[in-house]
């Protein structure tokens, strides 16, 4: 597809979600600031699983341990100053990262599946009816983070929307970070390790470093996304660092095709829209979900990312970039 | 702790690590055979607790349970893998994840469906519901033990699979080199159908056997899955003697954790895996 077909795609996108909420009721403007906070947690994991070929199976730790990062310090009546906390909990998640990452970058393949799913159980454990978890319900977050920066105020996150604008601003944010990151020698000796690791490694390139700093970046992106979710719903429990969690966050990423930062975003709206059509039909919406994923990967093998591609390509569209 | 509660700790590791061991076998022999990550594999677990409380309402003995439950959760097997599985064999490992994890949901909500969310007990059978008196206020229930009794023979009997049958010849030499075994005529198709239902079979049948003593409650296939996904890194995929060593290191540091640190008491088992992991990143017994 022409690049700048793509781009002005983009900005359109962009265009409409800042727009949405002059014509978006109070409660669609919740729904798509949900929305575009799961798109930079899939998008954190995009990092991994698209670029680098690193299948993480538990990246719902370090979205999960930076929102109980901010509900932990945060005190229980006042607010707390925004910039702290944030930056209290994306070094929460980022350190976690790290730590876990020595152990999990031990292993490849099926092995590396299975044990960031297990280290993610470990970390579910630790606030899971424990006295630093407090209980299984969870903990509220009473009261929004304060944004005053010196004294001076430039938003109030108590106004939906400007949360809503904060959100937005942070996904655009960590998308054209991630995008600088990615064109950068760093993200290119990535794309190396995801096609071929042994000849990255004899080119010389510590490989296992890399890889290390992609874990703990992606972690702490992650953790961006759970500060967000736990700011913008007021509380957080042990269910955000679910295995399930995992795997949904996951699902985002596959459906949208890998290898594509806009696939994330396109999955995080895909499997949010579906998941609310679904649960207004019936209780029982994971059953179509499921139904839907096992569809897709025996019909639709290159995700959603994939679908326009194919469609432009039948109708002969554009130049063709393959 | 004086010796008596401590053997009862001992046997009750040894039961859950036994187990254990059920679930990660048919685990572990689908990643080493067919090279297949599979999420359900809990599912099975809870399909087979499930499936020992209805046949248990309906015949009203848990071994009768037990007996029908066994053929029905082999023939499961066999169907799936003949429906989905054998898509996967060529797919990465994503896709596996990705449509085993959609099974996961599609088997849950079923459950949630027929038979609700309530948590369910199955009676005990008769024939063992006795306890073993160890001391004056300190007991053995039977039933336990006869859970490690089986698991034992079970073992054993896999092992004699494996190693000493035709069956189990084929099984090894196909996971070493699938087209090689295939064109000395073997029908590879069915072989790994076979592989497949037998995973699902001891899965299904460990749900049955703890449904007594756990009860009958949704989600507990995921807790299995993970637990048992830690066996297998302990153990290293394809081992069967790997997953009996691991899933017993598990069930010791399971019950023991609890005991020693019950502020930490979900945490030891990873504690394990992680310290493995430093160790011999591949498992103890990783094969090839």
């Amino acid at each position: 597809m022409n690049p700048r077909v793509v781009l002005s795609f983009k900005l359109a996108v962009l265009a409409g979600l800042v727009l949405f909420p002059a014509i978006g009721s109070s409660f669609y403007v919740e729904l798509v600031a949900k929305i575009l906070v799961m798109s930079i947690f899939a998008m954190s994991l995009a990092l991994l699983v698209g670029f680098t070929g690193l299948v993480s199976l538990g990246h719902a730790a370090y979205f999960g341990i930076a929102a109980y990062t901010v509900a932990l310090i945060a005190p229980e009546y006042e607010a707390a100053n925004l910039w702290f906390v944030l930056a209290a909990s994306v070094l929460a998640a980022g350190a976690a990262a790290f730590f876990i990452g020595l152990f999990v970058l031990r292993t490849k393949g099926i092995y590396f599946i299975m044990v960031t799913l297990a280290f993610a159980q470990m970390a579910y454990y630790i606030f899971h009816d424990t006295a630093l978890g407090r209980s299984s319900d969870g903990i509220y977050l009473n009261v929004k983070p304060d944004a005053s920066l010196f004294g001076w105020m430039p938003f109030n996150l108590d106004e939906p929307l400007h949360l809503y604008y904060f959100i937005l601003a942070a996904m655009v944010a960590v998308f054209v970070l991630l995008a600088f990151v990615l064109r950068s020698p760093f993200g290119r000796v990535l794309a190396g390790i995801h096609s071929n690791e042994h000849r990255m490694k004899s080119l010389g390139y510590a490989t296992q470093r890399y890889k290390l700093a992609a874990f703990t970046l992606a972690g702490a992106l992650a953790g961006v996304a759970g500060f967000l979710y736990a700011v913008l719903f007021g509380f957080v429990t042990p269910d955000y660092l679910s295995w399930h969690q995992s795997g949904n966050v996951l699902l985002m990423v596959i459906l949208g095709g890998l290898g594509s930062l806009a696939g994330a975003v396109a999955g995080a709206f895909a499997f949010i829209g579906l998941q609310e059509m679904f649960s207004d039909w019936t209780k029982h919406w994971q059953l179509l979900m499921g139904l839907v994923i096992v569809a897709a990967v025996l019909f639709m093998p290159s995700g959603l990312a994939g679908l326009p591609r194919r469609i432009f390509r039948t109708v002969n569209w554009g130049e063709d970039d393959e | 702790m004086d010796f008596t509660s401590f053997l009862i700790q001992i046997l009750n590791a040894l039961q859950y690590g036994l187990l254990l061991f059920l679930v990660a076998s048919g685990l572990t022999l689908v990643f080493g055979i067919m090279g297949i990550i599979n999420l359900a594999h809990g599912s099975f677990y809870m399909i087979g607790a499930y499936l020992a409380f209805a046949l248990t309402s309906l015949t009203g003995n848990l071994m009768l349970a037990i007996v029908l439950g066994i053929p029905l959760a082999f023939g499961f097997g066999a169907l799936l893998e003949k429906l989905l599985f054998v898509h996967l064999y060529k797919r990465d490992h994503l896709q596996q994840v990705l449509l085993t994890y959609g099974l996961i949901l599609i088997f849950e909500e079923l459950r949630s469906l027929t038979v609700g969310d309530d948590v369910h007990g199955v009676a005990i059978p008769d024939l063992f519901s006795a306890s073993i008196a160890l001391s004056d206020n300190l007991s053995y229930p039977v039933y336990r033990l006869v859970i490690s009794v089986v698991c034992i023979a079970l073992a054993v009997g896999l092992w004699w699979l494996m190693q000493r049958t035709r069956l189990g010849m084929m099984i090894r030499a196909g996971s070493f080199n699938r087209e090689m075994v295939q064109s000395l005529g073997v029908n590879i198709d069915l072989l790994y159908r076979t592989v497949f239902a037998l995973g699902v079979a001891l899965a299904a049948l460990a749900g049955m056997l703890a449904a007594p003593i756990s009860s009958v409650y949704p989600g507990m296939g995921g807790n299995v899955l993970i637990i048992s996904f830690v066996v297998v890194v302990i153990g290293g995929i394809g081992s069967v003697w790997g997953a009996l060593v691991a899933a017993l290191l598990v069930g010791f540091a399971d019950t023991f954790g609890t005991i020693l640190l019950p502020e930490l008491a979900g945490l030891a088992v990873y504690l394990l895996m992680a310290v493995v992991l430093l160790w011999r990143p591949e498992g103890i017994f990783r094969k090839g």
